[in-house]
Order: C-alpha cells, then structure tokens, then sequence
C-alpha cells in the first residue's frame, strides 16, 4: 500500500525524526563524547531496546509487563555466558581444581560444567539463544496467562513476580549461575578483547545499528494490520474478539517480541559493561524500564529511545552527586509523567512543539498523503485524550 | 423438519449464575432469512441469550447448533468465523482508529497474527469498506477516528462491522437505544436493508419498531419463553399483556 520509495518516507516528518535519532546517535554524540562517557550512552540504549518492546506491548497493546527485566537479563546471561566460557579456557584457569570452568563454579565446590552450560560454547547458538530464550519464556507466560484471560493489573503483578522469582533463583544458584555478583571478568569476545575504549566504541555502533533494525521491526509491526489490531485490542478487547480475532495469539506475539528485543538489549548490554548480574534482572530495574518508556511516552516508539537514555543519563548524573536521592528523585518523575503529562515527552512534543514546526516550516498539518488510503493518524503517538484535537 | 434445517437451533439452553438461572431450559429455532425479535422485561435474560450464542457466556446445559455446529463448545472468534455477527448495547467501536479502520479491522481477512502481518490493504477492501460506509451512512466520516463519532453513529459503525463480515446471523442488542428520533428513523431504514439479505435476532423495547421489522417475536420471562408467535399473537396474549406490555 505505500508505493513511496525509502527516500521519500526520510524526507516524510516521521522519516525526518528518525533521521534526527540518527545524527544524533551515529555523529554528535560519538563527536562530542570521551569514550568513556559515549560507552556509558551505549548502556543507556540498550535499555532503549526494552523501551521499545514497552511501548509496541504497553502502549499500543496495553498490557503492561513489570517483568522487562527478566528478558533483558536472560538475553544478558545468555551473552555472559558464551563470554565467560571464552575467558575460562583451561590455561587461563590453570591454577582452580577444575580448570577450564568459570572460576565462581570452581569456589563453590562445581567439578564439571553443567549441561546448559554447554551450548554456550557456540557463538551461533549463543546469539540465538539471546533472542529464543526471552522469547521463549514469554511464550510460556503468555500462553499461560493470556488464554486465561489474565489481564490488566493481574498480569504485571504476576510479571513482577517472575521477575523476584529468577532474580532469586540466580542468588540461589551460586555455583550455577555466580549468584549475586553475577557474571563477571568478562575480557573478550572471540579473542577480540572487549574493554579497550576502542572495541566499546565500536560496540557502541554496533547498538545503535541493532536499535535501527529493532526500530525499524517495531515499526513496521505497527504500521501492519496486526498493529491496528493491538490499539483496537487496548480499546475494546471484547469487539476484537467477537471480529472473529484469537486476541490471546495476539497478545502473545506482540510480548515475545518485546521479550526479545529487551533479550538483545541484555545481550548488548553484556557486552558494553563487561559483565551481567542479578541487580539487572529483578523487580526494581523492571520498574525503572517502565519508567524510560512512561516517560519518553509510552505510545512512541521515538519517545522510548529518548526516555531511555534521559532517564539513564539523569540516573547516572544524579547518582553521581546525591547517590541516596535518586530513588525519591525517580518516584517524584514518574508521579510527574502520570499527573502532569500522561503520554510523556512524546506528548509534550506532538503538542507544543510540532505546532511550531509547522509554522516554522509552513506545513501544512492537514497535509497528508492524498488517497486512497484514508489519512491515517500517523502513528508517532497515537492519540488518546490529549492528542484527538485536529491540529 | 430436522433440527439442523434452521439456521439456529437454540434447545434447552440454561445458565445458572451461583444457582440463579437466568436462562432456564429455553429452545427456539430461526428458519434461515428471519427477522426475530426478542423482547421482555428487564433480567428476563434477553442479552444473556446473545451473550451465550456468541460465546461470551458458557451454557451450563443445552445446545446451540448453528448450520450444523455445535457452539457451546466453540471459541467466540470460531463462532464468528463459523457466520455468526453481535452487536453490544453500548456501541463498542474502537475509538483510537478511523471509521475506515475499524471496518477494516472487521473485513473477514488476516485474521491470524501472520495473516494481519501480511495484510495488504488492496482494492477489494478499499471497496468493500467504502460501500459499507455507505449502508451505514459514514461515507463522508471515513478518516475520522470513531472516537469523535456520535452516540448514533458509534451504533451505525457497529452495525457496519458486522456486515463487513458478511455473516449468517446478524445479532443486535437494541440497536436503537439511546438514539435521537432522527437516528431512530434512520436506523430502521439501515435495518429495514440489511434484513433483506441477512438472518437477524434483534433484543428491542420500541414495540413500534418491533412490529415494523419482526417476522416472529419471542417473549421472555425469568429466563424461559413466555410467547412467541407473530407480533399480533404476542400482543393479545393475556401473559404478556400482564408482565410486560401492561407496564
């Protein structure tokens, strides 16, 4: 139904926006940044990837996941994994009773690799496991849940339980899992090593260019059939089902593929901090995820990019400074967003900042694409009670 | 006549909600290209009926063969694509899409969650929306989200939903209620066409109305049939006349 080539969509607003994420991404913040503090942005986006996955499952889908964490932390593990079994080889590990397993396994008493261990020798498998494993799990939560009608406020506290369940489970597996340091000493990545500020830059590209392809997923996902589906679920969940919808499935896909996307979040993460623990996983950093995506604006998929990495840069400036006062300075945004700007900076921005645009750029707001296809509200934000006024 | 020669064949149908039976061994039958009507008190079990035939509520004992299928036992999206349309009482569109949205959401195609992935929106949809919108006088209002639709035309809009589908019975829950009298007449004519073509069951008060479009009416009472026969058969029966017309 679009017969406009790429070129033209990047001259479009929204194709505009994106382009703006990617100079800002690709060219100003590599320019302006040392490389420790681009790395630190390289952290801050991979939690972009969760963000994302929040607003195609929370915003347009309206089931909210206070689980995130966990996918984004087996994506992580499953990454850390395959690393830390590189930085095991037996002459590294020479001198523990069992060379050649991780070192934490070795202190606690482990003599031979565990099976689940074993995959993850394999950089192939391991990069699929990043995405099935997530995946996976969010299958089984959501054929559990979702057949039964499990929804609303039933399903993120359930999610939130998942999320203490595996962060325990790990504590408790120490010689497993290396408990609550979580894995760590992680040096290279097929013999390139992984910590000199050169490689993390070029880890840093590689996240962006991930996020792109996630984006572009997402992206694509809304703008289908299926994603006119997901609003109409969130609207009417009942008048889906008696159009003759399996609105169970639905629900399903759309939260495995957030479950992946915060999987290869986790992944990258690993991969730019050098090590992957349980303080990732559970029920605080799964909030704080909602948090990005409540903020930046839970109906954008922009908007999750930039809540994602203001909250984080802020988290990180703050914590620098008064460490014992983030946590009230979160809680305080997050009451901010709720009372004062429901559907976030992507809100505040469709709403004062657009109208500017348009005059500064003299577009014409009702200008749309002419025919056939009926002007569709483009779906940066999708409308709720503060954006159904005509611009 | 075999049972499985109506359309819809509705057989000692029962639902106890923790031992109150709103619907207590009821049975009818729809011959295809009917128009029935039920009316009723209020908590006779009207919607109750429709919430069961369309699967929303499960039957605690009885049967309700549809065309040959048993859809007790079915899943309310099997029981759609098996030709059976409702309509609420209060209009449920989805108000964050266009008019041209939501028929499009109802358009029986890409139904699956890959088959909606690889939706194209072609010029068969294009036209089967455009001349649904027609029927339901939306033609004009196609790129507005339905949100800022009027009450009236949110009922329209459900109606129009329901066609798109092309279904084998068409149920609607007092389609006119809450309308201007202006959207009354209007919406008569709508349902005057669509009863052309289609098997309806119609819950409706507006006995005016009633008489106007049913075929047969069904009365009923606590959950059971009081009456049923044509609108005059209903209207001189001294039980109805006593629990509900005499009100």
């Amino acid at each position: 139904m679009k017969s406009s080539s790429p070129l033209s969509w990047l001259k479009s607003r929204e194709g505009l926006y994106y382009l703006a994420l990617a100079l800002l991404l690709v060219v100003i913040l590599p320019l302006a940044l040392d490389p420790f503090r681009l790395n630190m942005v390289g952290k801050y986006l991979t939690y972009a990837f969760v963000a994302i996955g929040l607003v195609m499952c929370w915003g347009k889908a309206g089931i909210l996941s206070l689980g995130q964490g966990v996918f984004f932390g087996l994506g992580g593990y499953c990454m850390a994994m395959f690393l830390k079994l590189e930085a095991s080889t037996p002459e590294a590990t020479a001198h523990q009773s069992t060379p050649g397993i991780p070192d934490f396994m070795d202190w606690n008493q482990v003599t031979a690799l565990p099976w689940f261990w074993e995959p993850f020798h394999s950089f192939s498998f391991t990069l699929i496991a990043v995405l099935l494993v997530p995946g996976l799990l969010a299958f089984i939560i959501g054929v559990a849940m979702f057949k039964r009608r499990v929804s609303g406020v039933y399903f993120a506290i359930i999610t939130q339980a998942i999320a203490s369940i595996l962060t325990i489970l790990i504590i408790g597996q120490q010689g497993y899992t290396g408990g609550v340091n979580g894995i760590t000493d992680l040096q290279t990545l097929m013999g390139w090593s992984i910590r000199t500020d050169a490689a993390k830059t070029t880890l840093y590209f590689v996240g962006v260019g991930t996020l792109f392809v996630c984006l572009f997923v997402a992206r694509w996902v809304q703008n289908s059939k299926f994603g006119r589906i997901l609003v109409a679920m969130r609207d009417q969940e009942n008048r889906v089902r008696f159009s003759g919808y399996d609105v169970a499935a639905f629900k399903i896909f759309i939260f495995c593929l957030a479950a992946m996307f915060a999987g290869v979040g986790g992944a990258l993460f690993t991969l730019q901090v050098g090590f992957m623990s349980p303080s990732f996983v559970g029920i605080v950093p799964s909030i704080e995820m909602v948090v990005f995506c409540a903020l930046g604006g839970r109906y954008s998929l922009l908007g999750g990019v930039y809540g994602a990495l203001l909250v984080n840069a802020a988290k990180s400036g703050f914590s620098e400074s008064f460490p014992e006062l983030w946590p009230y300075a979160m809680g305080a945004l997050f009451i901010g967003v709720v009372l004062a700007f429901p559907n976030g900076l992507a809100g505040l921005y469709r709403r004062y900042v657009m109208p500017l645009e348009d005059r500064l750029f003299s577009r014409k707001p009702a200008a749309r694409p002419a025919r056939p296809e009926p002007a569709r509200r483009e779906d940066k934000t999708l409308p709720d009670h503060l954006s159904v006024e005509k611009p | 006549m075999n049972k499985d020669d109506f359309l819809l064949a509705v057989e000692g149908l029962t639902v106890s909600f923790d031992g109150f039976k709103a619907v207590d061994d009821l049975s009818f039958y729809l011959e295809p290209q009917e128009i029935r009507v039920i009316i009723g008190p209020n908590g006779a079990g009207k919607t109750t009926v429709l919430d069961l035939i369309c699967g929303k509520t499960r039957a605690t004992a009885g049967s309700i063969r549809f065309r040959g299928k048993e859809l007790t036992k079915m899943k309310e999206h099997q029981i759609v694509h098996a030709g059976v349309g409702r309509k609420f009482q209060n209009p449920s569109v989805f108000e964050d899409l266009t008019v041209f949205e939501n028929l499009e959401v109802s358009y029986p195609m890409g139904h699956t969650v890959m088959g909606s992935l690889a939706f194209k929106r072609d010029a068969a949809v294009i036209e089967a929306v455009e001349s649904v919108a027609r029927t339901i006088f939306l033609h004009d209002l196609l790129a507005e989200p339905a949100g800022l639709l009027s009450h009236g035309q949110k009922q329209w809009l459900e109606i129009g939903m329901l066609l798109i589908q092309k279904p084998a019975l068409l149920m609607l829950d007092e389609p006119v209620a809450g309308m201007s009298v202006a959207e009354r007449k209007k919406t008569a004519e709508l349902l005057r066409v669509i009863t052309r073509d289609h098997t309806v069951l119609v819950i409706e008060h507006d006995m005016q109305f009633v008489g106007d479009i049913a075929d047969r009416v069904t009365v009923m009472h606590q959950g059971k049939v009081l009456s049923e026969g044509s609108i005059d058969h209903v209207k001189n029966d001294p039980r109805v006349i006593e629990v509900y017309l005499g009100h």
